[in-house]
């Protein structure tokens, strides 16, 4: 067959059709790292975006403050009061945003990685409705405070996605399997959420509703250090393995060849997007969809195959607070929980991606 | 002592056993073909030899160390293995999948070196890759896709090189096309190879050295020209046939028995 008999390629498979362009670049001492134009102009976007995000939502609110101000502000130079509405009210929220965002997104790459399936994000696997019942156990039946929930999602989380990983493990973990046992555990545990919450009284019920929409309202510095803690341990871990998750995406053998310890890596990174996604939703409830969304979103901008682990993460800080933004500026401040209008986003970017998988003839 | 050997394995998956007290030594700077019936235990025998697999008692032996006990990178800097299937990433151009070959030889620290460099084009150059560098995998031929993938393992530098059924779900001109590929491999570069084919004929031309087995059990080893005749064929395969000459090479050449002489036979 001649070699070029066999392209023809439509426009809408340009995503399919991307260049890494991946150019070395060699630094003093031996150092050489592999970057991808596409992708590092991609992440210093997203990360210019999130940046200016973050000073207009800072800036917004029952007391306006102008982006120049909130900038002022946070570099110590702001008034008493802005210094107050600023760096005590509105930065840990902020702060918490940007961070659960941002693990939302990387746990999301690592788990469609490890599960070769767009739809294998920690949402649909289990661990999200884990930390509900968690964080359900300790309102309605311990009636327990803020820290005592956290606590107790993280628990329910992590015991949720140790207990998937083991039911799903036969010589190794398969995608196909992990989906299912991940959509199972997920069945029995929303019927659990629901005995809870036939058994709660008023009070217990609506403060459960609230936690299980996932809102930032309230969120404050004691929310912040945990969270800033697990991800300043784990995000370097993650994308450390990331060239190792890259090889694996050639399947198991292909990656085994290469010398990857596709068992132990695996297990690494599921454990580390396990713990992620919990402090996560520890922080702020189950914020559905960011996961699932943001490193698809990340991969169609950067054009490069793999888990976009590092652009996923920027990705899904920005649109957790582009979220934010949305339902602050349209029903008030706090009128309305974030996590709603993530859920009402991903709703329509499910949609989107099923038209546009269409359209290349995928499904 | 050979660079690669397997020591009285027993290999199986779960429960099951598929081969028992099985010994192998590939010999150094041949390319060995496995061949036998299916369920011979002939994949599961490289799986084993590639450390993909490890045995329930025995040792693989990779210059005299236990496979096992080494780290998995200085196994690939050794020994290179194209699996049966595997998946290109969507869009990922050949020369980005060839320089994934390369990983066994980088670090977080020293991701491309100008060596990675001229091993890759080497390696696309010498499968006759190079001028589709630039080209998305998904929309080559099968037949260059192999080529890819073959290029992809020689851009690991191994010495050894194994190849699970390389010719499957290929047209018979590119099943000769990518043998031919593994014998200039093994002859211009002094590579060793050990490949699992089903056809036994392509074996038989190709190999310089060939490992039958039946029921999980090494049945006879050797150049072609000892080892596959009418009666080995019959024990290890259950086929009549003659064994001639190939008109083009001189190996030998199996010819099954008409269905009338095998009916006949049956009969008996």
């Amino acid at each position: 067959m001649s070699a070029t008999a066999t392209t023809t390629v439509t426009a809408t498979d340009s995503p399919r059709k991307g260049r890494s362009g991946a150019r070395p670049l060699h630094l003093p001492g031996g150092i050489s790292l592999r970057v991808e134009r596409r992708a590092l102009a991609v992440g210093v976007l997203l990360t210019a975006a999130a940046l200016a995000l973050a000073v207009v939502l800072i800036g917004t609110g029952d007391f306006p403050i102008a982006p120049w101000d909130v900038v002022q502000t946070l570099l110590g130079n702001g008034t008493p009061a802005n210094d107050f509405i600023v760096n005590d009210l509105r930065l840990p929220r902020v702060l918490v945003a940007l961070l659960v965002g941002a693990a939302l997104g990387m746990a999301g790459g690592v788990f469609q990685s490890v599960s070769r399936n767009p739809l294998g994000s920690p949402d649909l696997l289990g661990f999200g409705y884990g930390s509900a019942v968690g964080a359900l156990v300790v309102i309605i039946l311990f009636k327990g405070g803020a820290t005592e929930v956290a606590v107790g999602a993280l628990a329910g989380g992590l015991l949720a996605g140790v207990a998937v990983y083991l039911l799903a493990y036969k010589q190794g973990i398969q995608g196909y399997r992990l989906v299912l046992v991940g959509i199972g555990a997920s069945a029995i545990l929303i019927a659990v959420i629901q005995y809870l919450i036939t058994k709660a009284q008023m009070i217990e019920a609506t403060r459960a509703m609230v936690w299980l929409t996932g809102s930032l309202a309230g969120r404050d510095w004691a929310q912040v250090w945990p969270l800033l803690a697990v991800c300043a341990v784990l995000f370097p871990l993650v994308l450390g393995q990331g060239r190792a998750l890259r090889m694996m995406e050639m399947g198991d053998d292909a990656a085994h060849a290469v010398g990857v310890r596709v068992e132990r890596t695996r297990m690494l990174l599921m454990l580390a997007a396990i713990l992620l996604t919990t402090a996560a939703s520890a922080a702020a409830g189950p914020i559905s969809f960011v996961a699932l969304a943001a490193p698809q979103l990340a991969r169609r901008l950067t054009r490069s195959p793999g888990g976009n682990l590092l652009t996923g993460a920027l990705m899904g800080s920005v649109l957790l607070m582009v979220s934010d933004l949305a339902s602050q500026r349209a029903f008030g401040a706090d009128q309305l929980p974030v996590g709603v209008v993530t859920g009402l986003v991903g709703g329509i970017y499910l949609l989107w991606l099923l038209v546009t998988e269409r359209r290349a003839g995928r499904i | 002592m050979q660079r690669l050997t397997a020591e009285n394995v027993t290999l199986g998956y779960d429960q099951r056993v598929i081969a028992e007290n099985l010994s192998v030594e590939i010999p150094d700077n041949s390319f060995t073909v496995i061949v036998g019936p299916n369920a011979c235990g002939k994949s599961t025998l490289l799986r084993a030899l590639s450390r993909m697999l490890k045995p329930s008692t025995g040792r693989v032996l990779l210059d005299g160390q236990a496979i096992g006990s080494m780290p998995a990178k200085k196994v690939a800097k050794t020994l290179g293995l194209l699996p049966q299937s595997s998946i290109a990433p969507d869009g990922i151009t050949v020369a980005d999948l060839v320089s994934r070959g390369r990983y066994p030889h980088q670090g977080l620290l020293r991701q491309w070196s100008a060596e990675d460099e001229r091993v890759v084009n080497e390696s696309m150059a010498s499968t006759g890759v190079a001028e589709l560098a630039d080209r998305a995998v998904d929309e080559l031929s099968g037949g260059q896709r192999q080529r890819v993938w073959i290029a992809m393992a020689l851009a690991q530098q191994t010495p050894l090189l194994l190849l699970d059924e390389p010719t499957t779900y290929l047209d018979i001109q590119h099943q000769i096309d990518v043998l031919d590929l593994c014998a200039e491999l093994h002859e211009n570069q002094g590579r060793t190879l050990v490949a699992v084919l089903h056809d036994l004929n392509h074996a038989a031309r190709y190999a310089t050295h060939l490992i039958a087995m039946r029921g999980g059990e090494v049945v006879a080893e050797g150049p072609p020209q000892e080892v596959v005749t009418a009666e080995l064929v019959e024990r290890v395969f259950g086929l009549r046939c003659q064994v001639i000459d190939d008109p083009e090479t001189g190996t030998p050449l199996v010819v099954p028995a008409a269905r009338r002489a095998r009916v006949v036979a049956r009969a008996e």
